[in-house]
């Protein structure tokens, strides 16, 4: 089954067109690569999937589970299962971590006719999912992010991830900022969530990341346009050979 | 011995109009050019907004007690809890009331002062005089709820001494024309002042929290937060002047004043100074004016959490800061309730 299927996209931003023509499909279950040089318009797509405003769809469609994603709002998209890691998470002052989460999932839930999840029931999945990411529940009473590492913040995406039981995951640039330890931790907090029905994304300007997270296709991504598709073994030859062949093509 | 009103209602030559400094954001001649019609008697049913917090209570009904004075005093000896309430209901009239409240060295008074305003076009006018003894400390709650076309001033004139401890939290939610004023003589000399104010405005309102603090003895301190809200066509004052005389050195003042603009034709006016006459002191100040911050409100948007949901989490968050420094906990969490109030009440 497809879960979701970008055809011809085409996205402008301050009316400069970044997506130019974009065609990918994600069925559920595997997880795919978006590897691409720098301004290739990475963060657009994920910002675009997400629903940020100023990233103007001006052709094209996107379908997810049957629907059209762009007509949705950021919060609908998320209730209905879209979840975008992102790749700078935002410090939220004076909302303590627990706060924002317990916000998150009982919004969810209302949208979707779910009742809310009780402070007790909260808490348990909480304290589960934290101790499997080794976050110390005492960092949950702080403000969200608002002086954390960056190892910490990531992991507090993939806290957020397995809470919220997203099905269809955008990982936008998750390495940056990590070292080898931090991204080993959330490299096994995102493979955990790895399901049949459950499709990911995974944007990343360099390889490292897919050591950890094995993607099942890789697009290569370049002036906006999907411009190459394979296997795993795509992302080793990228490694070695870098953009430049794609580049002088796209020149 | 009580200063004379700054403002008298009986007299219209006291009015003060924007070109006096201190006024030129909250014009009261514009609003009042004669002396107000006084307003009639009211008998005040005891009880009142923190009745639940106990202690004893002085309630002015139309600007007098049960007993018909329009001044009273009090004495704290012990720890008490004073509810002093200034109660209006009056329509096109306007009252007075003055109270001096003197806590004793080594006394401690949680003063829970509220303006509680009903009718319409009314005019309320308090004084109060506060003195703080040897290492008294003195916790003040100002409550200021009036009306939509009210006119309210209330000024204070605090006098501390040596190691006495005075901590302020001012929550305003406007008026036609509401100010709060408060006047600090700091000896330093181990006391210390927390100087706070809150406001939150919809509509048409107008609040204005000014303060002046004045050090005149080493090693003083003041910690000075004051945050609020402003949507519709409010308009929102902030005045702060921490004064650090010549000789009071080491003084220790930091003042903040931080607000959010939700719509296009609400104002704020921002006025944070410090003049200092000292050596080696530590004084800072801070103000920013400015929006909910986009990015923020997305990512929470991103989710799952609705908009107007995510602004007011986001708004609710950065006027918390306030009151968290509310030491008490039954006073915070009533502050609290009121402020999800009065944010409720702004969409």
């Amino acid at each position: 089954m497809t879960m979701l299927s970008i055809q011809n996209l085409h996205v402008s931003v301050a009316d400069k067109p970044i997506i130019k023509g974009l065609s990918l499909d994600v069925p559920a279950g595997e997880v795919h690569a978006v590897m691409g040089p720098n301004g290739a318009g990475k963060s657009t797509l994920s910002y675009t999937l997400a629903g940020r405003g100023g990233y103007e769809a001006t052709g094209g469609s996107v379908d997810y589970l049957g629907e059209d994603l762009l007509a949705l709002e950021p919060n609908e998209r998320a209730s209905k299962g879209v979840f975008l890691s992102f790749q700078y998470p935002l410090e939220i002052p004076g909302v303590p971590a627990l706060t924002f989460v317990r916000t998150a999932l009982n919004a969810q839930r209302k949208a979707r006719g779910e009742g809310e999840l009780s402070a007790p029931e909260f808490l348990k999945l909480v304290k589960q999912k934290a101790k499997d990411l080794r976050i110390d529940f005492e960092m949950l009473k702080r403000p969200l992010n608002v002086g954390f590492s960056g190892g910490e913040k990531k992991r507090m995406e993939v806290l957020q991830m397995a809470i919220l039981e997203p099905r269809l995951l955008i990982l936008d640039e998750t390495d940056s900022g990590l070292d080898i330890d931090a991204l080993r931790i959330v490299s096994d907090g995102v493979n955990a969530l790895r399901a049949p029905d459950r499709a990911m994304l995974v944007i990343t300007h360099y390889q490292r990341l897919l050591d950890y997270i094995k993607p099942d296709r890789v697009h290569v991504l370049v002036a906006g346009r999907i411009v190459d598709s394979g296997g795993p073994e795509l992302a080793l030859e990228l490694e070695r050979s870098g953009y430049d062949k794609y580049l002088a093509e796209a020149a | 011995m009580t200063a004379p009103f700054a403002i008298d209602l009986r007299n219209a030559e006291t009015f003060p109009t924007r070109r006096v400094e201190d006024w030129k954001w909250s014009d009261l001649r514009k609003f009042l050019r004669a002396a107000p019609e006084p307003s009639p008697a009211l008998a005040v049913a005891p009880g009142g907004p923190f009745a639940a917090l106990g202690g004893e209570e002085i309630a002015f009904g139309n600007g007098r007690d049960s007993a018909g004075a329009s001044e009273v005093g009090y004495v704290a000896r012990g720890r008490e809890t004073l509810r002093l309430r200034f109660v209006t209901d009056a329509s096109g009239t306007g009252h007075q009331a003055r109270a001096t409240v003197e806590v004793e060295a080594g006394a401690a008074l949680l003063l829970l002062e509220t303006y509680e305003g009903s009718g319409s076009a009314y005019v309320a006018n308090a004084g109060l005089s506060l003195k703080l003894g040897k290492g008294a400390r003195l916790t003040r709650i100002v409550l200021l709820d009036d009306q939509a076309d009210a006119l309210s001033i209330s000024a204070a004139e605090v006098a501390l001494s040596e190691g006495a401890v005075f901590e302020q939290t001012v929550l305003a939610s406007g008026a036609r024309l509401q100010r709060h004023e408060t006047r600090v003589a700091h000896p330093g000399h181990g006391a210390s002042v927390r100087l706070d104010g809150l406001y939150v405005l919809g509509g048409e309102r107008h609040a204005d929290l000014t303060t002046v603090v004045e050090h005149a003895g080493v090693g003083g301190e003041t910690r000075q937060l004051t945050k609020g809200v402003v949507s519709g066509r409010a308009r929102g004052v902030f005045q702060g002047r921490i004064v650090v005389a010549h000789g009071a050195d080491k003084t220790d003042a930091r003042m903040g004043h931080h607000a959010l603009i939700l719509s296009d034709r609400a104002e704020v006016d921002a006025k944070p100074e410090l003049e200092i006459y000292a050596d080696d002191v530590a004084c800072a100040h801070g103000n920013t004016i400015g929006a909910l911050d986009e990015n923020a409100l997305f990512y929470a948007r991103a989710r799952g959490i609705p908009e107007p949901e995510a602004r007011a989490m986001l708004t609710e968050a950065f006027l918390g800061e306030v009151l968290d420094r509310i030491e008490d906990e039954r006073v915070r969490e009533f502050a609290r309730g009121w402020l999800g109030a009065r944010l409720e009440a702004l969409s």
